[in-house]
């Protein structure tokens, strides 16, 4: 066996379908759907989760004996918040346009509750590498919706994928713009994020007819 | 006055947390399912948002701003003559924020369950929840972001967004407990119809984006004088520069 045993494997893999954050376990939509009107942000918000999530459930399992449960709220906020911050930084510092078109949304990271689940429901009971592999998972189960949502309220709203034109140029008209294909300008607007996870969610859960909730 | 109620009606409908920031979508989803805890959860948040909004703003203005410890040595009103004119604490301002939020949480859970038991019971399960709602510390970050003048307009605006926030849930619980009785398609069921239901309210909500731009008259006046202005110093400018241009070279001759 290499460097994974198949539980392990497990904690990676489970959240990135059948048990994942946002469509099944119904956390996290907070920041995740106002910054996908564009893959590129899309993607720095699931880097900041993966190493957030990951870093802080390594520090709370290591913690997990030493926390006085009455006040542990309090002390998972301040965890989070100083890795926070160290994001924030590294992206002002290296990205900055990036950082003021993600605004308040890195700080919102904070109270992103798949993070606050994940310390609640895993951390403070598992050791440190499980853990780990654990917030990955789950950050990666958050980040592949983010990219899906974003790819295609890109693609279909603007046109573009990371800003580059792929379906021609619109003013010009050329690429399939010559042929009267137009850009649905709704798609860049803050309710069709909504409706793009709800349409995700209905494939999701007409091909795993397990995951059909009570009406 | 006017900037108070233009404020107020600006973040209930415009900048409504859940339908244009998507704040609190985790609670939104999760205590929507009957009317009567969506009100109890609306309710903990005005509350809550209303307290916590205004005390970040002073942390804020005498802490974390950029020059905003001068008033450490008395030279409030003249920060460039204080020892600390330099100091610039903003990027503490993540970490001071969600302490001030969980403190306040705990204190305002303290003294509701002292003071009013009946209330305490029925917001009981949810005011510790309160402290990882997204809105809660999304409202601070935009009053800081958006640079609210006063403590009285951060006050408002507190209120206010906590009121755009109950009105988004308690409608969506409305919807809910309604639509229990249609036959939606198995798949939907649940998350995925309140998705597409909010999607569609929020569709509704941008309708009033343009309730507060009717009022423009007097601004445009001001505007074309300031651009008049600005092009007669720049016709000015480009003659200085033509006549030092001919100086230069008729010296250089």
């Amino acid at each position: 066996m290499g460097l994974l045993s198949k539980k392990d494997t497990k904690l990676i893999k489970d959240p990135l379908l059948d048990d994942n954050p946002i469509t099944i376990q119904v956390l996290g939509i907070c920041s995740a759907l106002a910054i996908t009107a564009q893959l590129k942000p899309s993607i720095v918000m699931a880097v900041s989760v993966i190493f957030v999530l990951g870093m802080g459930n390594v520090v709370i399992s290591l913690m997990r004996n030493i926390i006085p449960s009455k006040i542990r709220i309090i002390v998972q906020l301040i965890v989070v918040a100083t890795l926070v911050i160290i994001v924030d930084q590294v992206l002002k510092a290296f990205a900055y346009s990036l950082s003021k078109e993600l605004s308040v949304f890195i700080g919102l990271i904070i109270t992103n509750c798949i993070i606050m689940g994940r310390f609640e429901a895993f951390a403070l009971g598992n050791g440190p590498w499980r853990s780990f592999l654990d917030g990955i998972g789950n950050a990666l189960g958050y980040g592949v919706i983010l990219i899906i949502v974003g790819f295609f309220r890109e693609l279909l709203g603007s046109g573009t994928l990371f800003g580059i034109k792929v379906l021609g140029d619109s003013v010009e008209k050329t690429g399939l713009y010559a042929i009267g294909y137009e850009n649905n300008g709704f798609m860049v607007l803050p309710p069709m994020a909504l409706i793009v996870v709800g349409i995700i969610i209905w494939v999701q859960r007409s091909k795993n007819k397990a995951l059909i909730e009570e009406n | 006055m006017l900037e108070h109620i233009e404020l107020f009606f600006k973040s209930i409908f415009v900048d409504n947390m859940v339908f244009a920031y998507f704040l609190g979508m985790c609670s939104y989803l999760a205590v929507s399912k009957k009317v009567s805890t969506a009100v109890g959860l609306g309710a903990a948040v005005i509350f809550v948002l209303t307290v916590t909004v205004p005390l970040n703003w002073f942390l804020d203005q005498y802490i974390l701003q950029p020059g905003a410890l001068a008033w450490i040595d008395g030279n409030r009103n003249t920060p460039e003559l204080s020892v600390y004119a330099d100091y610039d604490l903003s990027f503490l301002s993540f970490i001071l924020f969600i302490a001030t939020i969980a403190t306040m949480v705990q204190l305002v859970e303290i003294i509701v369950e002292k003071f009013s038991p009946s209330l305490y019971n029925s917001l009981g399960i949810f005011l510790p929840l309160i402290a990882v709602n997204c809105a809660i510390l999304g409202g601070s970050l935009f009053m800081q972001s958006r640079e609210i003048e006063t403590a009285g307009l951060a006050l408002n605006y507190g209120f206010s967004s906590g009121i755009g926030w109950f009105l988004a849930i308690v409608a969506i619980a409305a919807i809910r407990e309604k639509i229990r009785y249609s036959n939606v398609p198995a798949p939907l069921r649940g998350l995925g119809i309140t998705f597409i239901i909010t999607g569609l309210m929020a569709i509704g909500f941008m309708s009033f984006g343009g309730m507060l731009t009717g009022s423009g008259d007097s601004a445009t006046p001001v505007v074309e004088e300031l651009t008049e202005k600005v092009e007669e110093q720049q016709t000015t400018i480009e003659k200085e520069v033509k006549a030092t241009q001919t100086v230069v070279v008729s010296e250089l001759k």
